[in-house]
């Protein structure tokens, strides 16, 4: 946590594809030691962005500095210091848990008798030793992801790229995945990740920025976005009939803002319990309501118009 | 993981990358290099007692001078090692940037374009060597070898390797779908394997397609290949035909790496 040169520096970052923008100008400063995140919905521009910061994307724009290098001159040297965790799964099914482990760490020019013990060690880290001389190929999708997360660690790298680490996997296997970033996190090693779960960008990044579009649109730290961006509470209200429309136009004057959804009426208030009441007293009955504080996704949201996802 | 701090190995650029690459592949090919042996030394047996023997026997005269199963079994060997090359260069490399996307992998580690590049070639030469060699060792036993220059015909195999799947590897990157990889083999492999000069004379074809059969890397690799098992003097120049072979290789090897490096880098 120095106050020293940020690891990842981007100014005016562009990336573009035949015509077509999809990282548009974004200033990035990732520092030592921070969990950093990358929020947004599906084509927001947050794995262009992964891919150039992973040194394998040049950029078509800006500038761009990792670990003090340029990414499209020293790629191999900054790669050997990163950890690199792809939205897919990247391992060969034909080999074992271990010899994906250990192949891997040959690529870093890590000598055999040491991989094969950092081999034991990260997946004692992962809890797959039990499953270390079995094949890839019939491990579970969360199995596979921690093993992708073990691969990442094995040249032990200064900064982590997580693309979407849990994406697609079940709860529990989520839960086991956060728990591990957390741990990484606390041992010190930079996380920058992409997400589109706000609840993941909660759990796990100090700082964030949110991107639509291949812009960023707001950025800080999860707890000062939603106090910039949004209520202390939210009522979420459900009323019978095929519009919300009608009930919520008659809610204006409650809160600082409502927001309708295709199935449910948001309103954005100071107090959820008094809101409530003044609902009533106004002569409406949902049939479903729900108090809850603000999150990211109201962020989102706030800023953007949309859901994260659809 | 603080136990792990005490033994960093500092991690940088391997020194040989490509090796390490190679190491890879060689650890995937010890889970089924059983199968693929037996048929190594099965399939030259087959061809020699199926071709040489059988159809030899219809040859009464052999061809130039030398019986049938001696004549054809240079150019054999040339042709087997076509297939070992092309057939390493196609799926595996299509394969792994469609389907397993191991290169992908490879390139987010410390790796260039060029080392992926040159692990999964070095790993098709040495399938291609080792291939020749069981085919060279079975063909020796069963006494089809006229000359002990015949060793000179497994680095032959391996130029006429690199001549193939140096360009098929640009082709199998650039391919969208794999059925682009079997009409390599139907429209290309098959009739080198047929008019290349393997089974007979390429003089015995008309003047048109004759020059097509020069054309072929295969052809080339036949000639020198037949020189040394029979301990003759080729029909083309030595070095013409090395020259040409390692035209096809160096043109092969830029391809490639054009076909890698726009699928990896973008």
């Amino acid at each position: 946590m120095t106050t020293a040169q940020p690891l990842i520096q981007a100014r005016g970052l562009v990336k573009r594809f035949d015509g077509f923008t999809a990282v548009d100008a974004i200033d990035v400063a990732v520092r030592a030691g921070e969990a950093f995140g990358f929020l947004g919905p599906n084509g927001a521009g947050k794995s262009s962005t992964m891919r150039m910061i992973g040194c394998v994307s040049p950029p078509s724009g800006g500038e761009l500095r990792i670990l003090g290098m340029d990414p499209v001159r020293d790629g191999p040297a900054i790669r050997a210091r990163l950890g690199v965790c792809p939205q897919l799964d990247t391992l060969d099914p034909e080999l074992t848990v271990r010899e994906n482990l250990i192949t891997y760490a040959r690529y870093f020019g890590i000598p055999r008798r040491v991989a094969r013990l950092r081999a034991a060690e990260l997946l004692d880290f992962v809890q797959l030793s039990e499953r270390a001389d079995s094949k890839v190929e019939p491990l579970s999708g969360g199995m596979k992801r921690r093993l992708t997360i073990a691969r990442a660690l094995v040249n032990e790298p200064e900064i982590v790229l997580l693309d979407e680490p849990t994406t697609g996997l079940d709860p529990q296997a989520r839960h086991l995945v956060w728990e591990r970033l957390f741990q990484l996190k606390q041992q010190g090693v930079t996380l920058v990740l992409t997400t589109h779960y706000m609840d993941e960008a909660e759990q796990l990044c100090d700082r964030l920025v949110v991107m639509d579009g291949g812009r960023i649109v707001a950025e800080g730290s999860p707890r000062v976005l939603i106090e910039q961006h949004s209520t202390r509470e939210v009522v979420e209200l459900r009323f019978a009939g095929e519009s919300q429309e009608p009930f919520a136009s008659k809610l204006d004057q409650l809160g600082e803002r409502v927001e309708v959804l295709p199935d449910r009426v948001l309103l954005y208030v100071p107090d959820g319990d008094a809101a409530v009441a003044e609902v009533t007293a106004l002569g409406l009955h949902p049939i479903n309501v729900l108090v809850r504080r603000s999150g990211l996704e109201d962020v989102f949201l706030h800023l953007t118009g949309r859901t994260l996802i659809d | 993981m603080t136990q792990l701090a005490a033994k960093r190995a500092r991690p940088g650029p391997t020194r040989a990358p490509a090796l390490a690459v190679l190491q890879y592949h060689l650890v995937g090919y010890r889970r089924t290099w059983r199968g693929g042996v037996l048929s190594s030394f099965l399939l030259p047996t087959l061809t020699v007692l199926g071709f040489g023997v059988g159809v030899g026997a219809f040859i009464d005269q052999g061809v130039d001078g030398v019986s049938y199963l001696e004549w054809i079994v240079g150019g054999l060997l040339a042709s087997t090692a076509l297939q070992v090359a092309i057939a390493e260069s196609t799926w595996p490399v299509y394969s792994s940037l469609q389907w397993t996307k191991i290169y992908f992998a490879q390139y987010a580690a410390p790796l260039r374009v060029t080392d992926i590049m040159a692990g999964q070639l070095a790993f098709v030469l040495f399938r291609v060597l080792t291939s020749a060699a069981a085919f060279l060792l079975v063909t020796g036993v069963l006494g089809a070898l006229r000359s002990p220059w015949a060793v000179l015909a497994l680095p032959v195999a391996a130029l006429l390797g690199l001549a193939v799947a140096a360009p098929t590897f640009a082709y199998a990157a650039t391919a969208s779908s794999d059925s682009w990889l079997a009409l390599l083999f139907r429209f290309a492999v098959i009739p080198m394997t047929l008019f290349a000069g393997v089974f007979f004379p390429v003089e015995s074809l008309p003047v048109g397609l004759r020059w097509l059969a020069y054309l072929t890397p295969l052809w080339h690799a036949v000639d020198l290949s037949r020189a040394a098992t029979l301990g003759a003097a080729p029909i083309w120049s030595v070095t013409g035909h090395l020259l040409y072979l390692a035209a096809w290789a160096a043109g092969g090897w830029l391809l490639a790496h054009r076909a890698l490096r726009r699928r990896l880098v973008v």
